[in-house]
C-alpha cells in the first residue's frame, strides 16, 4: 500500500507578520516554519494506516521554499519511509502547488493508494491544494475528515457539516483524504526516530522536474498589506438612569447613521 | 574551528524536548509540586521519546547522545519543569558511575534494562553527617566471603522511593579517607533497604527525596564498580559530566523566567506604558538575558570538553556555580517583575525562585564549586 502525505510548511503560530519591501509576500528572514498544524493530522493517520498495512509505505510530499526541510524531517522522524521536496518560492498559488504535487507523485514511480492531507493551510487559507490535487488525479476526495477507519482499501470517513452533524462517506481506494483536527493525536517524533530520519531518502525536484511551467503559476500577489488598524471604540456612560434613554437614543443613531449596520 | 552552530539533527532534539516541556510538563508542574506527588505517567512518556538516560551508550541500547545533546534535552525539559527534570536527570547521575566505572558486563546487566522499561535509578554520596565533606563517608562495604555487606544512612537521595537501582558509596577502610572510597550496585529489591519518609521540600517538591538506610544489605561481588577504593575517582568523574547537566537545567529554568517576564512587561500597564517600556525593567531584562547567554556558553564550553574526551572539572564547575548563582538572580529578579503577582502561586516565577535555590546546593554548593576552581589554579600556578 503506497501512502501519500501532503505538507506544507507555515510560519509558527506566534509570527509577527509583516509584508515584505515589494509587497509580493510576507518577510520571511526571521520567521520560524512548522508544520502546518492540520498536516501533522495527516501525517498521524497516514502513520495508523500504515501500522495497520504490513508493507504499506509513507510518502511525505512538500512544495515550497528549501531554507528550512523542517517539516519534513519532522514527518520521517514521526515514522514516514521517505520524503520529497519539490522547490519553489514560499508562495506558489494553489493550481501550481496542486500541480506540483500531483508530478511529484507521478515521478515518485509508485501509485497512491490513499492521499492524506490538512484540510487547509493556516497561513493562506486557500483550502483548494486538496481537492484541485483530486481532481488532477482523478480521486474521489472527501475534506474536514474527523474520523477515518479503513479495511481492506475501503474507507469509511466521518465529516462535520454544519451545526455539528456528522457525514458519513464510504470511499474505495484511491482516495484523497483531507484531515480535521479531532481526528487523532498527532505523536511525537522521538528522538531515536530523529537520529533514524538522517538516514531517510530525501528527494529534491524543481518545478520543471515535475512539469510545472511559469504559464502554470495563475495568481501574482503584489500587494500584501497588514490590515488597517482599529480604530479607538467609542464609550458610552450609561450607568444614572435618568440619561439612559438618551444614550441609547444615540447609540442606535450612530449605528444606523455612521456604522451603516442596523 | 569555532563554530556555535547546533546541527540540523540537535535543533530538532531542542525543537522535541521544547514541545515536550511546554505541552506535557509546563502545564502541569504547578499541580505536581503542590501534591508534591511524582508525575509518573509524564516522566514515562518523557522516556518513551528518549528523553531520559541520555548517558546510556549506544551498544547498551542508549540513543547514542554526545555531551553538548544531553545539554540541549536537560535545557529543555528544566524549561518545562525544574521538579521532573531532577527527576529525569537523577538517573543519569546514577547510570553515570555505571558508565564510566563499570565493565562491559554490568554495563550489560545494570543499563540494558533502563532502554527497555521505564526505571529510576539513585545515586547515593550525600550522608547525614557528610554533605560537602564527601570523603568522610561513614556507610561500611565490608568483603565478607562470596558477597559484601553494606551498612550505612544516606541523606537526601533523589528517586530513593521508585529506584530499581541504588548506586552506593561507601568505604572499604575509614582510615583511607577519599582512597577507601567504593561505588557498588545496589539492586532496590535487596533485603535490608529501608526508606525514609519523603522530604517535604522548599522546590523540586514533584521530586522524590528521602534518606536511604542500608542495614546489613548483602550485595554480590560482580557487583562492585571497578576495584576497592577507586569509589572516589568514579564520583568525580561523574560529577565532571553530571555538573555541566546541572548547570543546563538552571540555564533552562532561568529561561523560562525570563520568557515569563519579558510577557508580563509587554502586558503590564503601569503610569500608562506597558511595563517594557519603562527602562528601569528594560534594563533588568537585558542583564537577565546577557547572564543567561554567559552561562549557557559555558556549560556547552563544558561540554564539548566532554566530548572531546578531555573533561575539564575546573570548567564543569565554573559552569556549575555560575549557572546556579544566575538562576537564582534571575529567577529573583523576575518575580521582582511582576510585583505583587510575583509573591503569588498563581504565576509561575514564584515557583521558579524556589525551584532555582536547589540548583546553589545540589551536586556540590556553589562553595565547593568555589573550592574546586580554587584548587585547580593553584596547583596549576605551582608548577
Amino acid at each position: 500500500m503506497n501512502i501519500f502525505v501532503c505538507i506544507k510548511q507555515v510560519p509558527d503560530t506566534e509570527t509577527k507578520v509583516t509584508p515584505n519591501s515589494d509587497g509580493s509576500y510576507i518577510e520571511t528572514s526571521s520567521i520560524k516554519w512548522i508544520m502546518n498544524p492540520y498536516d501533522e493530522f495527516a501525517v498521524e493517520q497516514a502513520l495508523l494506516t500504515k501500522a495497520a498495512n504490513a508493507g504499506a509505505t509513507v510518502t511525505v510530499v512538500r512544495v515550497g521554499g528549501v531554507k528550512d526541510t523542517e517539516a519534513l524531517r519532522t514527518a520521517l522522524a514521526m515514522g514516514a519511509d521517505e520524503a520529497i521536496l519539490v522547490e519553489s518560492s514560499d508562495n506558489l498559488d494553489s493550481y501550481a502547488t496542486a500541480k506540483a504535487i500531483k508530478g511529484a507523485i507521478e515521478k515518485s514511480g509508485k501509485s497512491a493508494d490513499v492521499i492524506f492531507t490538512g484540510k487547509q493551510a493556516i497561513d493562506d487559507d486557500c483550502l483548494q491544494v486538496p481537492q484541485l490535487v483530486a481532481q488532477m488525479l482523478g480521486l474521489p476526495s472527501v475534506s474536514v475528515v474527523v474520523g477515518c477507519e479503513e479495511a481492506g482499501g475501503k474507507y469509511t470517513l466521518k465529516r462535520e457539516v454544519e451545526g455539528g452533524a456528522l457525514e458519513v462517506y464510504e470511499v474505495t481506494s484511491p482516495a484523497l483524504i483531507a484531515c480535521n483536527k479531532g481526528l487523532n493525536s498527532p505523536r511525537y517524533a522521538s528522538l531515536p526516530g530523529i537520529m533514524k530520519a538522517k538516514k531517510k531518502p530525501l528527494a529534491q525536484h524543481s518545478l520543471s522536474d515535475v512539469g510545472v511551467t511559469d504559464a502554470d503559476v495563475r495568481v501574482k500577489y503584489s500587494n500584501f498589506q497588514l490590515p488597517p488598524e482599529k480604530p479607538a471604540g467609542k464609550k458610552f456612560e450609561a450607568m444614572d438612569e435618568a440619561v439612559q434613554a438618551s444614550v441609547v437614543a444615540d447609540v442606535v443613531k450612530l449605528l444606523r447613521e455612521e456604522a451603516k449596520v442596523i | 574551528m569555532l563554530n556555535f552552530d547546533l546541527t540540523d539533527e540537535q535543533k530538532e532534539i531542542r525543537e522535541l524536548a521544547l514541545k515536550f516541556a511546554r505541552n506535557e510538563m509546563m502545564p502541569k508542574a504547578m499541580e505536581y509540586d503542590e501534591k508534591a506527588e511524582m508525575p509518573m505517567e509524564i516522566l514515562t512518556k518523557a522516556w518513551e521519546l528518549g528523553l531520559v538516560n541520555t548517558c546510556i551508550p549506544e551498544q547498551f541500547g542508549g540513543n547514542g547522545f554526545n555531551a553538548i545533546d544531553s545539554m540541549i534535552i536537560t535545557e529543555s525539559l528544566a524549561y518545562g519543569c525544574l521538579g521532573m527534570n531532577t527527576a529525569i536527570m537523577a538517573n543519569d547521575l546514577a547510570l553515570l558511575p555505571i558508565v564510566i566505572g563499570g565493565n562491559d558486563e554490568q554495563k550489560e546487566r545494570f543499563l540494558r534494562p533502563f532502554t527497555e522499561s521505564y526505571k529510576l535509578a539513585a545515586f547515593c554520596l550525600t550522608e547525614p553527617g557528610n554533605g560537602s565533606d564527601a570523603a568522610g563517608i561513614k556507610t561500611s562495604i565490608k568483603d565478607a566471603g562470596d558477597h559484601y555487606l553494606v551498612n550505612g544512612n544516606k541523606m537526601w537521595i533523589t528517586n530513593a522511593g521508585y529506584a530499581d537501582l541504588f548506586v552506593v558509596y561507601g568505604t572499604c577502610d575509614a582510615s583511607l579517607k577519599h582512597k577507601g572510597i567504593t561505588a557498588i550496585v545496589i539492586d532496590g529489591k535487596t533485603a535490608g533497604i529501608e526508606l525514609g519518609a519523603k522530604e517535604n521540600k522548599m522546590g523540586h517538591r514533584c521530586s522524590d527525596t528521602r534518606s536511604v538506610t542500608f542495614n546489613n544489605v548483602k550485595v554480590p561481588k560482580e557487583n562492585l564498580l571497578g576495584q576497592l577504593g577507586e569509589g572516589w575517582k568514579i564520583a568525580m568523574a561523574t560529577l565532571n559530566h553530571s555538573r555541566p547537566m546541572v548547570a543546563s537545567s538552571a540555564v533552562g529554568g532561568a529561561q523560562a523566567s525570563l520568557d515569563h517576564a519579558v510577557k508580563y512587561a509587554l502586558e503590564r500597564i503601569q503610569f500608562g506604558t506597558p511595563l517594557a517600556k519603562h527602562q528601569a525593567i528594560q534594563i533588568m531584562i537585558a542583564d537577565m538575558a546577557m547572564e543567561i547567554e554567559a552561562s549557557r556558553l559555558l556549560v556547552l564550553k563544558s561540554a564539548w570538553h566532554l566530548d572531546q574526551g578531555h573533561p575539564n572539572p575546573e570548567l564543569s564547575s565554573y559552569a556549575k556555580a555560575k549557572s546556579a548563582d544566575m538562576f537564582m538572580a534571575v529567577a529573583t529578579d523576575a518575580v521582582q517583575i511582576f510585583g505583587g503577582y510575583g509573591y503569588s502561586k498563581e504565576y509561575p516565577v514564584e515557583k521558579l525562585m524556589r525551584d532555582a535555590k536547589l540548583i546553589q546546593i545540589y551536586e556540590g554548593t556553589s562553595q565547593i564549586q568555589r573550592l574546586v576552581i580554587a584548587k585547580e589554579i593553584f596547583s596549576r600556578s605551582q608548577n
